[in-house]
This record gives structure tokens, C-alpha cells and sequence, in this order.
């Protein structure tokens, strides 16, 4: 049978990758806003995980407002992505200390 | 036992594809991956009998934020070689801080986990039980506050990415009102005081 514990395994590899993506990618924003949304997704696991095996459906609610909060950040990610774009013609995340005081 | 077989191929599709979103060099292709990602995880909540939220993932995640991903990559010409130009440099620390985490979540789930994952697997839900019905008892009835913020929350991202990506041309001849009325009288008509001509 499957049991939590294999859930739980898949969920912290997905998570764990996630982690590694950014290391690998952090010039690269795009692929930074994606190995967010992975991530996100290894939790939303857990959550999903958790609410069947504990019987209780207020897990799978979190998950519903988690991806509400996650479709509404890469909303605006992507438009700050469009505007650097437009005036760097780059997206790497190096260009982006031009604010510092 | 065949349930078994499922879960892990679902899950070894869902490794495989975050490891090509993870290493993919050309960013189209990671979006790809990206949504077998989802397709995969929702097939895996299937088996969880989250059903609604399986098909939220689908509809919403696969339907709307990932082509939203597709047409920034498309749109935006990103040279990808130079970004990805030092990947192996950084890629041991990656390797070193995700094997040091990986090791301690399976550590508390396997180890020391008081038993909690070894837990009955629960009975399947009848037939007639309709997980979208469940859910919205609860959200409608316990958390409609929080459902409302959530409301609020994707508002504001509409009207932040609106005016984030809202550029003006400068041939527009859009009617500026606040221009319109702060002018004063003194900027457009000027009293001259002279004498008078006699001829």
C-alpha cells in the first residue's frame, strides 16, 4: 500500500531539487520563478498528503489559497520580468543592483 | 499492489520532469517540462482523492499561469547560452545545501517520525462522495474571510501586472485629465498693460 511516508519522500525530493534549480539558475529569472513554482508544489503535496491520510479537509483548502497566492505572484513576477526586459534587454539577476543606494 | 505500481511511476515521471526543469538549457523546453510537472502531480492527487484540486491544478496552473510562462519566454528573444554559461560552477553548493536538506526531511520522515507515516492507509471515499461538495462547505462556511482575501489577492495581481506592463506612447493623444485641471489662467492668457495709440 501506499503509505504516507512515500508521499512525504517524493514531496521533500521535489523540494529538494527545487533548491538545487535555484542554485544552478540564479542568473536567470525565469528559471528562478519556476523552481519557486516547484517548490510551492512539493508543499501543496504535503498538504494534499497530510489532509487524506489525517482526515481532515482543511489541508486541501490551504492548498486552494496556495495556489491562489502562487498564481497571483507569477502574475506580477512575469510583469516585472516584461518591464526589466523592456529596459535592460536582459533578465539576468546581476543587472538588477542598480537600486542599491 | 498495482496501486503501488502507479504511485511510482507517477512518481518517477514527476522526478525526471523536475530534473529537466532544473537542467533544461533552452527555457521553452523547461516550461514543458514544467507542465508534465503539474499534469503528473495532479494525476498523483487523483490517488489522493483530491479530486477538485486535481483538476484546479489542470485548469488553472496548465490552462493559464504555464501558457502565461510560455508567452513571456516566447515573447522576450533570451539568449540562454550566456545565462547558463557558468552552470557548473555553481552547481556543487546547489548539490550540497539540496542533499544536506533532503537528507534531514527524510531523516524526520523515516527516523523519527513517532510513527506517523506507517499510519492506516484510510479507506477509499464511497462512490457517492463528492470531494467538490466537501470542499465547499468548508470554504464557504469556515474560511469565507480568508476566501475573500484570496479574492482581494488576485485583484490586486491583475491590477499590479496591468500597470506594471502599461506603457505610454508618446503620440497618444489620450486626454490627461488631472492636467486638464490643474491649469491655471495665468499660464494660458497674458495681460499686457500699454498705453493706448493714438495716431
Amino acid at each position: 500500500m501506499v503509505t504516507l511516508a512515500h508521499y512525504l519522500t517524493l514531496s521533500s525530493l521535489l523540494f529538494a531539487i527545487s533548491i538545487v534549480g535555484i542554485f544552478i539558475n540564479r542568473k536567470n529569472m525565469i528559471l528562478l520563478v519556476m523552481c519557486i513554482e516547484l517548490m510551492l508544489l512539493a508543499v501543496n503535496f504535503n498538504f494534499i498528503a497530510f489532509s487524506r491520510f489525517l482526515d481532515d479537509t482543511a489541508g486541501q483548502v490551504f492548498v486552494f489559497f496556495i495556489l491562489t497566492v502562487a498564481a497571483a505572484e507569477t502574475a506580477i513576477g512575469l510583469a516585472i520580468l516584461v518591464v526589466l526586459f523592456r529596459t535592460r534587454r536582459s533578465i539576468n539577476v546581476r543587472n538588477m543592483s542598480s537600486m542599491k543606494g | 499492489m498495482i496501486e503501488l505500481v502507479i504511485f511510482y511511476w507517477f512518481a518517477a515521471v514527476l522526478i525526471g520532469c523536475a530534473l529537466g526543469v532544473v537542467c533544461m538549457r533552452n527555457p521553452v523546453l523547461a516550461v514543458m517540462f514544467l507542465v508534465t510537472c503539474f499534469v503528473t502531480s495532479a494525476a498523483i492527487w487523483l490517488m489522493l482523492e483530491a479530486e477538485f484540486l486535481a483538476m484546479t491544478l489542470v485548469l488553472v496552473y496548465v490552462g493559464a499561469v504555464m501558457v502565461l510562462f510560455l508567452f513571456v519566454v516566447m515573447m522576450q528573444d533570451i539568449e540562454s547560452a550566456t545565462l547558463r554559461a557558468r552552470f557548473a560552477r555553481n552547481i556543487w553548493p546547489g548539490v550540497f545545501v539540496g542533499g544536506i536538506s533532503v537528507i534531514e526531511l527524510l531523516t524526520v520522515v523515516w527516523v523519527r517520525n513517532e510513527g506517523l507515516p506507517m499510519a492506516a492507509v484510510p479507506q477509499p471515499h464511497p462512490a457517492d462522495y463528492s470531494n467538490t461538495r466537501e470542499l465547499g462547505e468548508i470554504l464557504y462556511t469556515e474560511h469565507v474571510y480568508a476566501f475573500e482575501l484570496a479574492a482581494f489577492v488576485l485583484l490586486l495581481a491583475i491590477v499590479a501586472a496591468i500597470v506594471l506592463t502599461m506603457r505610454e506612447r508618446p503620440g497618444s493623444k489620450r486626454q490627461d485629465i488631472g492636467a486638464q485641471m490643474s491649469v491655471r489662467s495665468e499660464d494660458r492668457v497674458r495681460i499686457v498693460k500699454m498705453d493706448a495709440e493714438v495716431d
